[in-house]
């Protein structure tokens, strides 16, 4: 049998074969569904499909293959991630039902610090809530000496397990297919085939390569290189240092387009996004008074506890769909730099009630899946223009100085609408769709504000008085 | 509050909806308890009591009226507030983010016909 070397004339084939008529393709009592990777997208699915299923009376078997055991410390437990769970999301497992636990979240975030080149200033939730939940996707960093939280992407397989799913701790090496069905082999030997696949490897995983010259119209997403490093700081000092915001970045450094700081219980994830990110300019990050303010003065900042330098998307996948087989979370399409967590809840969600409700053909993933993840992939074009244009003014002092004003002047007075506050606030949390944030920024309104703040910023007042 | 308790501390007592108000977003337990109260003739009627992952004030969400009832602390208890245009949002993207609700009306429902019948019967 030749694994991986499947051809796009299969389609032809299984077209051609009289029992597998596209519209027959469904799931039903004793159907078997693998998931590839169990990361937050394959555990959603595997949650969703059962509950879906229950409902509606299927016995599905649904088999999750993951090769990580979460509750490991270091990289071989851990899905690389800033670990943020965004407000929307927080709110909508809440929901379904699933209370982030405080085994779990190491620190709830009701604000953040945003810093520029001219100020920092802070930036609070109207309701004065913690709706962000701030974890470890693993059990914790390299040098950890006592795990006090579990890992995130471990509670989710829990949640997983729960409901039905069966764990198999191994990777999946190679695919085929078998009269008309997906077949999956395991690194240690295990030969199976199923009814319907969800691949939920993420971007880091060489799998990809396969699928995409086996599953014709599938394309991998693109990716880019990213840097996340974790500091041992203890919950005191970041207490004292960094309380329950989270802190952002916007600072004039070639090729860095975002960076943050996320307290978490023990330790805080710095986290960088940009092009091409490299040793030099790690270094000018950490290295920037505005980075320096936000550690003890007496912190090493090198080596870091863990650092590690994972994929992310900076498109989604192509046709992440065929017969019997759907790709979800970052192997589908995921929200541009944020959110990761949140899009893998959507489109493992929107997967599950294709295949339970409506079918498992690839024309059933195109009517049903597909426009969840458009909704994603469009939304993202306009997260680029937004962030091309903070890219931009990170580079134009007049406007920051803008921003530093209204904010501060926003934060002041309780009860005037934040605008400033409530785009930016959306804008970093991943809270809000980007269509949403730019139509909010190009409000009237707004843009008549912004420009009086940038005007009014850039007067010369008597030192000591600027916000 | 621990630092990874998320949503909000409502200590004993507190009013976390008022009867009769505006509302624009439903609440999520996600510790301890809360009563919900029906003011009558002037008096207070216990309707139920609320526990862990249980929601109230989703009728405001659905329909345009006032909180149909007080819900109070009961001991202190940590509540996440949910907002009513990220939840409208996301439900009609996907449907089945209702099921929990949907769930949620019917067994009220069925309690409330319980009680009704029990009232009737006079047992
Ligand atoms: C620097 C950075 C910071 C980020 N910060 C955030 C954030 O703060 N908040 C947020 O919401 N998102 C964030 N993201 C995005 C987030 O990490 C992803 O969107 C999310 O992890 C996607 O989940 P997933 O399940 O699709 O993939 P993954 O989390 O990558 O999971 C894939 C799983 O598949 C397994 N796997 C891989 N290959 C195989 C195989 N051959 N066989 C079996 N299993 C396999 C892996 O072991 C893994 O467990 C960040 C990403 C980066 C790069």
């Amino acid at each position: 049998m030749s694994f991986g070397l499947f051809s796009s004339s299969f389609k032809h084939c299984l077209l051609s074969r009289p029992d597998v008529n596209p519209s027959n393709l469904k799931l039903d009592n004793g159907s078997r569904v693998a998931v590839i990777g169990g990361g937050p997208a394959g555990s959603f699915f595997s949650y969703f499909l059962l509950d879906m299923a229950q409902r509606v009376n299927i016995d599905v078997q649904v088999d999750i293959y993951e090769p990580r055991d979460f509750s490991h410390t270091a990289p071989q437990g851990c899905n690389m991630c800033g670990g943020i769970i965004s407000e929307s999301l927080v709110q909508l497992l809440a929901v379904e039902g699933i209370n982030l636990p405080a085994t779990v979240v190491q620190r709830g975030i009701d604000s953040y610090m945003l810093h520029m080149s001219v100020g920092s200033v802070r930036i609070g939730t109207p309701l004065h809530e913690k709706r962000i939940a701030a974890v470890h996707r693993g059990a914790g960093p390299r040098d950890i000496k006592e795990v006090k939280w579990k890992s995130l992407d471990g509670y989710l397989q829990w949640l997983a397990s729960d409901k039905g799913a069966h764990l198999v701790c191994d990777r999946v090496d190679h695919f085929d297919w078998k009269d008309g069905r997906p077949q999956i082999k395991t690194r240690g030997g295990l030969v199976q085939e199923y009814d319907l696949l969800a691949v939920a490897v993420g971007v880091n995983s060489g799998l990809l390569k396969i699928f995409r010259d086996s599953v014709s119209g599938y394309e991998p997403p693109r990716v880019t290189k990213t840097y996340i490093c974790e500091y041992h700081l203890g919950q005191e000092t970041i207490e004292k240092y960094m309380g329950s915001s989270m802190h952002v970045f916007l600072l004039s450094i070639p090729r860095l387009e975002f960076a943050a700081i996320i307290p978490k219980g023990d330790y805080v994830t710095v986290c960088l996004l940009g092009d091409d990110i490299d040793g030099p300019l790690i270094k000018s990050f950490l290295e920037s008074p505005e980075v320096r303010r936000c550690f003890p003065p007496d912190l090493p900042l090198d080596p870091p506890s863990c650092h590690c330098l994972p994929h992310i998307n900076v498109t989604g996948a192509t046709q992440p769909f065929a017969d019997r087989i759907v790709f979800i979370g970052d192997s589908g399409v995921t929200r541009l730099y944020k959110d990761g967590i949140g899009a893998a809840y959507r489109t493992a969600k929107a997967a599950a009630s294709t295949a339970i409700f409506q079918g498992i053909s690839a024309e059933n993933f195109r009517q049903y899946y597909w426009p969840a993840c458009k909704r994603i992939a469009i939304d993202n074009r306009i997260g680029k223009i937004i962030f091309a244009y903070t890219g931009v003014m990170q580079k134009l002092r007049h406007d920051l100085r803008g921003i530093l004003r209204m904010v501060s002047k926003e934060q002041m007075k309780d009860g005037c609408n934040p605008r400033m506050s409530m785009a930016l606030w959306d804008l970093f949390t991943g809270s809000a769709p980007y269509r949403e944030i730019l139509l909010r920024m190009l409000n009237p309104v707004f843009v008549g504000r912004f420009i009086w703040n940038v005007v009014v910023g850039s007067l010369p007042i008597k030192r000591g008085r600027r916000p | 509050m621990g630092a990874g308790d998320l949503g909000r501390v409502y200590k004993d007592g507190e009013v976390i909806v008022r009867q009769g108000e505006a509302g624009d977003c439903m609440y999520v337990i996600q510790a301890g308890k809360a009563e919900v109260l029906q003011e009558q003739n002037g008096r207070n009627m216990r309707l139920a009591v609320l526990e862990e992952k249980d929601f109230f004030g989703e009728m405001a969400l659905f329909e345009r009226e006032v909180r149909s009832a007080t819900v109070r602390a009961l001991a202190e208890v940590r509540i996440l507030t949910v907002d009513k245009r990220a939840f409208l949002r996301r439900i009609q993207e996907d449907p089945t983010l209702a099921f929990r609700v949907v769930e949620q009306l019917c067994h009220r429902v069925r309690r409330l016909n319980e009680e009704l019948a029990q009232t009737k019967t006079g047992t």
